[in-house]
């Protein structure tokens, strides 16, 4: 069962037990992004608000699996807070560590991972995920949401 | 007349496969079923010493690729008790086009603006988006029975729902409940209201004797890759009389009488819905995989299903207690052997993650269901179905990795 407590480790499954910001902010003044895994049917919705360029304020709701919750959980706690180009420097990070093909590519090009673990805390345990490639949709759910969000709000304000 | 089935269990490959490193336990047959060798010998056998395109040629091989094409036509005409097999079974794609075909061809001729269809809300999508999408088109009234807290379908009102329908479209068993509806009924109550009944067959005649005039029904649609078959054929069985009015549905060679610059002429059921070089080795697959499912017989296999869907109910309940919930009705004759497990506190595909590493093969989702799903009150389920090369042990399997889930997750 190695394999298995490598996916479900115990800060995930204390995530998923425990969800840290989960709910729905007031909507506006908060933006609002839904997401969906049409895989399983899971549904995230996560609402933001930055203010004074940093990301003040983030909740999440929906349903799912321990991944996405427990990733969804992870992100609300590793971004709150944060200003917005930490933040985006996280999504980077995350998203290159759930990219198997990345990753390889870097490695035959002799550039070391892009992924620096002792930077990114409790994210590091959901590494383990890009093991099982069919979950890896469950872990980048909320990161989605929260991406096209801040790129929405953006737009808005460069508009 | 029990099933052997260690004996049968030999003539399936993939059961001996190992996953994770332990024995593979296929409880998945509701999406795809296995095949026996004798499945996959002789499409094997046809590839190499027939195979040529069937209805043009008169060279040997081509005759004989048309006769084994079209004996196979018979073969699964017959298994669904067809009067005239060789006229009423289209091949199709899978279950899927031929409810296409249905609602393409004879709903397209047969309905306008305003017709009533009465569907049910536990259809499979392939029974619901075809006519979501006759309806955006038309402007239909789409009317659906409901399904009551046991998984049946609630039939209290249904010559009120039929009144001015013009076609039911119902399936013959439920992919998610397990529910083996009463067609005969419905079919009954459906004609003396003047519509007629599409059947979608795709979970009922893998695992049950199924004949069409016993049911009453006027179209089944099922798939080959569900009763042991390869992928990518299927049939429909209509009523001759209702194949011969109806509009082609997909146009090209093998369809035609007579093809003009300004007009064609199609040709007769069912080589007028089979348009294009159809799946000739697939169909052969499908015949030898019906005479597989005859051999061992229908009865039986009926028999040994709702035998072990009983043992996995009552195993659930006496091993995995409240925690554990199967939606559908209990065990008995209207009960098929489709198991949709909600599990407390454990997400389906968390719970499939971890029967994986058990060797179980049950798949988590909506299961191309998902108006039923907001019945359930779930998002999703995670299914384990049964065929009948699977035994009490792979039921044992089964429950030993939800109690595994469980303790992961408690």
């Amino acid at each position: 069962m190695a394999d298995l407590e490598d996916l479900y480790r115990e800060i995930i499954l204390d995530h998923y037990r425990s969800p840290r910001n989960r709910g729905e902010l007031e909507s506006p003044p908060a933006h609002r992004v839904e997401g969906f895994n049409p895989l399983c049917g899971d549904e995230v919705v996560v609402t933001m608000v930055v203010e004074d360029g940093k990301l003040a304020d983030i909740k999440f709701a929906g349903t799912g699996c321990s991944i996405s919750q427990s990733s969804a959980s992870l992100m609300s706690s590793a971004v709150k807070g944060k200003p917005l180009d930490e933040v985006h420097g996280l999504i980077r990070t995350f998203k290159s560590m759930m990219s198997i093909h990345e990753a390889a590519l870097a490695d035959e090009q002799g550039e070391p991972a892009p992924v620096d673990v002792r930077k990114i805390g409790e994210l590091a345990a959901l590494q383990g995920v890009v093991k099982f490639p069919v979950r890896i949709k469950c872990a980048t759910l909320s990161w989605n949401a929260l991406s096209q969000g801040l790129d929405e709000l953006a737009a808005a304000s460069a508009g | 007349m029990a099933l052997d089935v260690e004996t049968l269990r030999k003539d399936f490959p993939l059961l001996s496969r190992v996953v994770n490193g332990r024995p593979i336990v296929y409880l998945d047959s509701a999406a795809t079923a296995l095949q026996p060798r004798a499945v996959l010998a002789a499409m094997d056998q046809y590839y190499e010493q027939t195979h040529a395109n069937v209805h043009r040629g008169v060279y040997a091989t081509a005759e004989e690729a048309t006769n084994r094409y079209e004996s196979a036509r018979v073969t699964v005409g017959r298994f669904v008790g067809a009067p005239d097999p060789a006229r009423e079974v289209v091949f199709t794609k899978n279950a899927t086009e031929a409810l296409n075909l249905v609602v393409g061809s004879w709903g397209r001729a047969n309905l306008s603006r305003g017709d009533a269809v009465l569907l049910t809300t536990m259809e499979h999508h392939a029974n619901l988006v075809p006519w979501l999408m006759l309806s955006e088109q038309l402007g239909l009234e789409l009317r659906y029975l409901e399904v009551d807290g046991q998984g049946r379908l609630d039939l209290s009102s249904l010559e009120h729902a039929l009144e001015g329908v013009k076609v039911v479209a119902v399936s013959a068993m439920s992919n998610v409940l397990g529910t083996i509806n009463p067609l005969r009924h419905i079919a009954d109550a459906a004609h003396a209201a003047g519509a007629i009944v599409v059947a979608d067959g795709a979970q009922s005649v893998p695992h049950l004797p199924v004949d069409v005039q016993d049911l009453g029904v006027d179209f089944l649609a099922f798939s080959g890759h569900k009763m042991l078959g390869p992928t990518g054929i299927g049939a429909l069985w209509g009523r001759a009389e209702l194949l011969d009015a109806m509009p082609p549905f997909l146009g090209g060679g093998g369809m035609i009488l007579d093809v003009r610059l300004d007009r064609f002429l199609p040709a007769e059921s069912p080589q007028r819905f089979e348009a294009g070089t159809p799946p000739i080795a697939e169909a052969v697959g499908f015949g030898a995989a019906v005479e597989y499912l005859e051999t061992v017989g229908m009865e039986a296999i009926r028999a040994h299903e709702r035998e072990l869907t009983a043992y996995a109910l009552d195993a659930v309940e006496e091993r995995l207690g409240g925690d554990c919930t199967v939606f559908g009705p209990p065990a008995g004759e209207d009960r098929g052997g489709v198991l949709s497990l909600a599990f407390r506190g454990v997400h389906p595909h968390d719970l499939a993650q971890v029967l994986d590493q058990y060797g179980v093969c049950v798949r988590p989702g909506h299961h191309c269901a998902k108006p039923l799903m907001r019945v359930l009150g779930v998002s999703a389920t995670a299914r384990a179905s049964l065929g009948l090369y699977n035994d009490e042990r792979d039921v044992d399997t089964l429950i030993e990795g939800l109690a595994e889930a469980g303790r992961l997750f408690a």
